[in-house]
């Protein structure tokens, strides 16, 4: 048996990046890379196989790394300590938050910034939903179901998870459909 | 209360199970489940909470998870230990099914990948997810109302209750879309203007 990674080792490095990632996965990226390679944990030609991968799936980017190379390195054990250590310190910091900010809210002053706070979160939505429609909306038909899935999620109050549901179905449907026909048309 | 743990955990495992493309769309699920359908929480604590989360290190889906899971018990009158409960439930819940799928994924990838059928799937989920990142900015502007088939629209007070938060939304925007300032950088000089401006 080759000499094993020692899962005290990958929780801690899983914790400094889960610690140190403020503004969201893709900040993740070159931190886990820096540290992985580092250590000699994963090739530099892995990586976009394992962003590629952990884009896919549904979930955390961050998080479905971590369970991905915790995997690499040691199976189901390595990917659960990843895992927590890359939720861990976040886990720990917002709920120490949570409880502090629960007595504070009433507060005057606290009342005050989150008024100046509040309409600005919207905005910071808005920016990255428009960033990733120019990004990635390359067709019409592309830009008619963003506009289909705002309408009826933000007007229409349907839930987005049967929206999902449903546009999954119908694209499986709809892409097998065209599988076969091209298959008979070769055939 | 235990009914209402069992809820937050199949909530947020569903919400885990749905989100496609990042931190954002995790939130526009979080916010549709927990606030439109559940009405759990409000719209200007949810705003609250995205604020918070993006300003806290680690990822924003999971610290906006952690945090409604705590919110979502304490409003519904249980003390802290219970709030920690809720954030345990769903921040678990909500990693779960990434936990199953990524192991499912990695013996599978090699024929998954580049196949026509998932990308033809992929190529339709990734538009929608950004109309549900729309939806969730809408939601938290705009509330409507359906009486039969005659929509009434009217602007959520708690978020912008006069034209000095609109002014601060413009602001905003412009700050992040054309001049790529740092979001974090924007929060903060918006609770300064907020502790001037009120």
């Amino acid at each position: 048996m080759e000499e094993r990674v020692r899962l005290m080792e990958i929780f801690g490095v899983f914790a400094k990046v889960g610690a140190f990632t403020i503004g969201g996965g893709y900040a993740m990226i070159p931190i886990i890379q820096r540290e992985m390679s580092s250590r000699g944990w994963i090739g530099d030609d892995e990586l976009p196989d394992i962003i590629a991968l952990a884009q896919s799936a549904p979930g955390i980017l961050a998080v479905n790394m971590s369970i991905f190379a915790g995997y690499k390195l040691r199976g189901i054990k390595g990917s659960i300590v990843a895992t927590l250590g890359s939720i861990l310190p976040c886990f720990l910091t917002i709920l120490l938050i949570a409880i502090v900010f629960s007595s504070f809210k009433d507060s005057p002053v606290v009342v005050r910034i989150f008024k100046g706070i509040r309409p600005v979160v919207a905005a910071l939505i808005a920016v990255p939903m428009i960033n990733m429609a120019l990004k990635g909306n390359h067709t019409w038909w592309a830009w008619a179901i963003s506009a289909f899935a705002l309408v009826a999620v933000a007007f229409l109050k349907f839930s987005p998870i049967y929206i999902l549901l449903v546009l999954i179905v119908l694209a499986l449907a709809f892409t097998l459909y065209r599988e076969r026909k091209g298959k008979e048309g070769r055939g | 209360m235990i009914a209402l743990l069992l809820k937050l955990f199949w909530t947020f495992f569903v919400i885990g199970l749905f989100t496609f493309g990042g931190g954002y769309a995790m939130l526009s699920l979080i916010q549709a489940q927990v606030v439109v359908e559940h009405a759990w929480l409000t719209e200007s604590t949810f705003a609250d909470i995205v604020a918070i989360s993006q300003m806290t290190p680690g990822p924003i889906g999971i610290n906006c998870a952690t945090y409604v899971g705590y919110d979502v018990m304490t409003t519904a009158g249980a003390g802290h230990l219970m709030g920690i409960v809720g954030s345990l439930t769903a921040t678990l819940a909500i990693t779960l099914p990434s936990f199953f799928i990524v192991l499912t994924l990695v013996r599978f990838y090699t024929r998954v990948k580049g196949s026509r059928v998932f990308e033809g799937v992929m190529s339709v989920i990734r538009p929608a997810v950004v109309g549900l990142i729309g939806a969730a900015a809408v939601i938290l502007c705009v509330s409507v109302d359906w009486n039969g088939l005659v929509p009434s629209f009217s602007i959520v007070r708690d978020n912008f209750p006069d034209w000095k938060s609109w002014c601060l939304f413009a602001a905003a925007f412009v700050a992040s879309f054309k001049f790529k300032v740092n979001p974090i950088l924007i929060i903060v000089l918006a609770g300064v203007l907020g502790l001037l401006l009120y």
